[in-house]
C-alpha cells in the first residue's frame, strides 16, 4: 500500500526513504503475530519438559508445522523491523548504523530460514 | 557554538515518570528482548533437527533456574507487547487518545501482563508436574 505523496515519493523523504512502508509492515506482522502468538503459548506450555519424540510429534501433527513456520518468519520479520527502528533511533554513526541493520537483517532471514528449514525436517523426517 | 549549554529535551533525569511514558519505553525493552527470543526460538527448533541429546541439552538449558527466569521474562514481555501492541493498534485507527482513556488502557494491559502470566505458568508447571 502506498501511503506517501508523489511528491515524498519523488524526495525518498522519510528515515530510511520508505517510512511509511515501514510502519505498514509493522501493523500488517503485529496483527498476525496476535493470533500466532497466543497459539504459539498454548504449544509451548504442553511442550514443558518433553523428549525429542513427542517434540517431533507435535511439529509434525496437522496445521502445526504451517503455524510454526508462520509464526517463525512472522516474529523475525516483525523482530527486525523493530530493531531496525531502535538502531535509528539510537546510534549516531552512520556507518555504525548501517552495519548493525544489515546484521540484524543477516541474522533475521539465517536464523529464520534455518528455524524454518528445521520444521520441514522434522515434518518430514530425514 | 552558543547551543552547546543548552539543556536537552526531553531532559529525562528530571522528568517525571509517568504510565504513558513508562508504558512506552517498556514496549521498546520488552520489543527488543523479544526479538532476542525469537533467536531463542530458533534454537529451540534447530536443536531438534541435531538428534534426542541436543535436543534434551535445549530442553535442560530452557528448564534450569536460569533457563525458567529467562523464560519467565520473556513470558512478562510477550504479554506485555501483545497487550500494548493491541493498545497502539487501536490508537493507530484513532480510537482511545483521550487520556482518562490511556491511563485506564495503560492498566489495562499491566493487569493483562500480570494475570495472563501466572495462568501460563501455573499452567506450565501442572503440565511439566513440578519437575
Amino acid at each position: 500500500m502506498e501511503m506517501r505523496s508523489p511528491l515524498g515519493r519523488v524526495r525518498g523523504l522519510g528515515s530510511t526513504n520508505n517510512g511509511s512502508g515501514h510502519w505498514w509492515l509493522q501493523r500488517i506482522t503485529g496483527i498476525a503475530l496476535v493470533p500466532l502468538v497466543i497459539w504459539f503459548v498454548f504449544a509451548a506450555i504442553n511442550l514443558a519438559g518433553a523428549d525429542l519424540a513427542q517434540f517431533k510429534t507435535w511439529v509434525g501433527t496437522s496445521g502445526n508445522p504451517v503455524l510454526l513456520s508462520l509464526l517463525i518468519f512472522t516474529m523475525f520479520h516483525h523482530g527486525q523491523l523493530g530493531l531496525q527502528v531502535v538502531i535509528e533511533d539510537y546510534v549516531q554513526s552512520e556507518l555504525t548504523k548501517l552495519g548493525l541493520i544489515i546484521a540484524i537483517k543477516f541474522s533475521a532471514i539465517i536464523f529464520g530460514g534455518y528455524s524454518i528449514f528445521a520444521v520441514m525436517r522434522l515434518t518430514f523426517g530425514g | 557554538m552558543a547551543s552547546r549549554n543548552r539543556p536537552l529535551s526531553p531532559h529525562l533525569q528530571v522528568y517525571k515518570p509517568q504510565l504513558t511514558s513508562v508504558l512506552s519505553i517498556t514496549h521498546r525493552m520488552t520489543g527488543v528482548a523479544l526479538a532476542f527470543g525469537a533467536f531463542l526460538l530458533a534454537n529451540w527448533v534447530i536443536s531438534a533437527t541435531y538428534g534426542a541429546d541436543a535436543f534434551a541439552l535445549a530442553q535442560g538449558l530452557l528448564g534450569s533456574w536460569f533457563g525458567r527466569l529467562v523464560l519467565f521474562g520473556m513470558t512478562l514481555a510477550l504479554f506485555f507487547h501483545l497487550g500494548n501492541g493491541i493498545r497502539h493498534l487501536a490508537w493507530d485507527i484513532g480510537k482511545g487518545f483521550e487520556l482518562p482513556q490511556v491511563r485506564t488502557s495503560g492498566y489495562l494491559v499491566l493487569a493483562f501482563t500480570v494475570i495472563m502470566t501466572v495462568i501460563t505458568w501455573i499452567a506450565a508447571y501442572s503440565v511439566a508436574g513440578g519437575s
